[in-house]
């Protein structure tokens, strides 16, 4: 029975990433620009995932990491360095700085938490938008390149949707192994009781900075792979609303469950996009989306999903102890 | 000499309707543990309503009162019974994010129904200058700042020294006790939800005749009150009153003091500090679990 679930799950799993593979192959530019901003998003709220739902730390900064990300990919390329290297350095810069912003968080938590972010993010925004010699300023920086694998050119949107999905794919491996890793296990133990996880031996101090600083370099690989999907940046894509519509993601699709950041990015990337039908409607008719399904279950999709599943565990449970009840009886 | 006096008194007026806005963000968090991210459209929409009440013909009194009836129907009212009471029991983030959804259900249906450009308001308050004690200060700051108190001192007196101030008190520090001592907790949380909404309408009122009705000045404001709930203390009404003016304050002389583009910065900055080295505000207790 379990056997047989696992083996569905795995098909199911390989259906669709074969479908997001093939699918895409006829899809127009913007249809394929979609999609690939849909990868990207859902790398930075991965990230944000880690922070929030598996180490229970809230942040109200990962946009400005994603544009962290982005500016350092865009000055990297623009001056000639390869995007790998790139996307190295904004990685480290992201670790780095959101190793710093995890400071507070050793000290105050929840909404203050969420504020010192929430303060950390708009700033950042005044700095992308002031420091003009470094990011262009309100100009911004145009003609950033798209980079070139094995030879092969990636101007064309298809090519470089695979190289957001193949990103995609490298960081979902990367964040699978390490939520089964014992540092998994430490940042939940760090969500479920601080307390209890460092009377148990876990350095609570050094993985709730890890929480951050790894959380934080996936908003960074994301900003590092926006910067050539768009080909241009400015600082107004990443001011407060990205940090507050990636924790959106994160609580839409599920805190704390591996696929949650892959629904909840679906939402909020496609969700406006099949809307747009209704013309000026769109965002309203999502907002109010929103609140219906945190109304229904605030847990988001994946808690819907969850609840139904412990449900359905339970009744088989108590058909069974019925089932040995009435033989236990009837062997009587 | 006379720029700074302008200034402050610039700033303390700004800082008044920041209170007023604050005062009612941490009602809220006091009586239902409802983070608000939608205060600052809160404060928007109210004089779009009473825009609207305008164009219908109504005259500016009549507007403005049925704005102010509007708002608590939809901020107060509908607000709690639709979004809060569902979503209460399933902790503070959940209801934190439906409210940032509400924030952009509120920005673009305005944007959708009214208009995206700034529209003018009429102001309530006379403008102009006059002259004290030899300096030349805006009469509209002044007025501004003494209806501002005038309310503050009247939410102060009501939570204080009227039997209704005390209920509210004791439900939001104690709600099973205040049951079991016959306090009607229900009605006074729906209370504190309405006096948010006529605080956020007056606020409107106030402000938007200074910074144009526009669908986006919601963001601004929210963080302007945000900040002043925080670096005031965020379970305090005075806390939040001190936090209002003082952010108000520090926002007008950062704007003419320190450079125009970092001019947003310096609130933050000093949010920072205060979380940081005094997490509980200036005039806040402190909360055992959450610092």
């Amino acid at each position: 029975m379990s056997g047989l679930g696992k083996s569905l799950k795995i098909a199911l799993g390989l259906a669709v990433i074969a479908g997001l593979i093939i699918v895409p192959m006829n899809f127009n530019r913007y249809g394929l620009f979609i999609l690939s901003q849909w990868a990207v998003m859902t790398i930075a709220a991965m990230g944000l995932n880690l922070t929030l739902g598996y180490a229970g730390q809230v942040s109200l900064a990962q946009g400005a990491f994603v544009g962290i990300g982005a500016y350092a990919a865009a000055i990297m390329t623009t001056h000639g360095w390869p995007l790998p290297v790139a996307i190295l350095v904004a990685i480290i810069l992201s670790f780095a700085v959101g190793w710093v912003l995890g400071y507070p968080a050793l000290r105050v938590q929840h909404h203050y938490l969420a504020f010192v972010t929430l303060a950390f993010s708009t700033l950042a925004f005044l700095v992308f938008r002031n420091e003009s010699w470094l990011t262009g300023g309100i100009y911004g920086i145009s003609n950033i390149p798209r980079p070139h694998f094995f030879g092969i050119p990636t101007n064309k949107p298809l090519p470089f949707y695979y190289v957001c999905l193949g990103s995609l794919a490298i960081v979902s491996v990367a964040v699978w192994w390490l939520i089964r890793s014992p540092w998994g296990r430490a940042f939940m133990a760090l969500r479920e009781n601080p307390l209890r996880a460092q009377s148990l031996g876990v350095d609570t101090r050094r993985y709730t900075l890890m929480a951050f600083a790894i959380g934080s370099a996936l908003g960074g690989v994301a900003g590092a792979l926006y910067a050539p999907l768009t080909q241009y940046i400015d600082p107004v894509p990443f001011n407060l609303s990205l940090s507050l519509d990636l924790l959106m993601m994160v609580i839409v699709g599920g805190a704390g469950f591996f696929l949650g950041p892959f629904l909840g990015a679906m939402i909020a990337v496609l969700l406006p996009e099949w809307l747009r039908f209704t013309e000026g409607y769109y965002l309203m008719l999502y907002a109010v989306a929103v609140m219906l399904l945190l109304i229904w279950s605030p847990t988001g999709i994946l808690g819907i999903l969850d609840r139904y599943l412990a449900e359905r565990r339970t009744k088989a449970a108590s058909a069974l102890r019925a089932v040995a009840k009435s033989r236990l009886e009837t062997a009587q | 000499m006379s720029n700074l006096l302008d200034l402050l008194v610039a700033g303390l007026a700004t800082g008044a309707i920041y209170a007023l806005v604050a005062v009612g963000f941490t009602l809220l968090w006091q009586t239902s543990q409802t983070i608000n991210f939608a205060q600052g459209e809160f404060v928007m929409l109210p004089a779009f309503l009473m825009l609207a009440a305008m164009h219908a013909g109504a005259p500016f009194w009549l507007a403005i009162i049925l704005g102010i009836l509007l708002s608590m129907i939809l901020l107060g009212l509908a607000f709690k019974m639709l979004l809060v009471d569902p979503m209460m029991r399933h902790g503070v983030l959940p209801l934190a994010i439906a409210t940032m959804a509400l924030a952009i259900g509120i920005k673009e249906a305005v944007k959708q129904f009214f208009s995206a450009e700034a529209s003018p308001f009429p102001s309530i308050v006379p403008t102009g200058d006059i002259s004290i004690l030899g300096h030349i200060v805006s009469l509209q700051s002044i007025s501004v700042l003494a209806l501002a108190i005038l309310a503050v001192l009247g939410l102060t007196t009501l939570l204080n020294r009227t039997s209704l101030g005390h209920q509210m008190q004791a439900a939001a520090q104690n709600p099973t006790v205040a049951r079991i001592i016959g306090v009607p907790v229900e009605r006074m949380i729906l209370l504190t939800f309405l006096i948010n909404a006529f605080l956020v309408a007056l606020a409107s009122l106030l402000i938007t005749p200074i910074y144009l009705a526009k669908f986006s000045s919601g963001e601004v404001l929210g963080q302007a009150a945000f900040i002043a709930a925080i670096v005031g203390g965020f379970n305090q009404v005075r806390g939040a009153i001190a936090g209002g003016l003082l952010i108000g304050v520090l926002d007008n002389l950062a704007a003419s003091y320190v450079s125009t583009q970092y001019r947003a910065a310096v609130p933050l900055i000093f949010l920072i500090l205060v979380i940081l080295f005094r997490p509980q505000g200036l005039l806040g207790r402190a909360e055992e679990r959450t610092v």
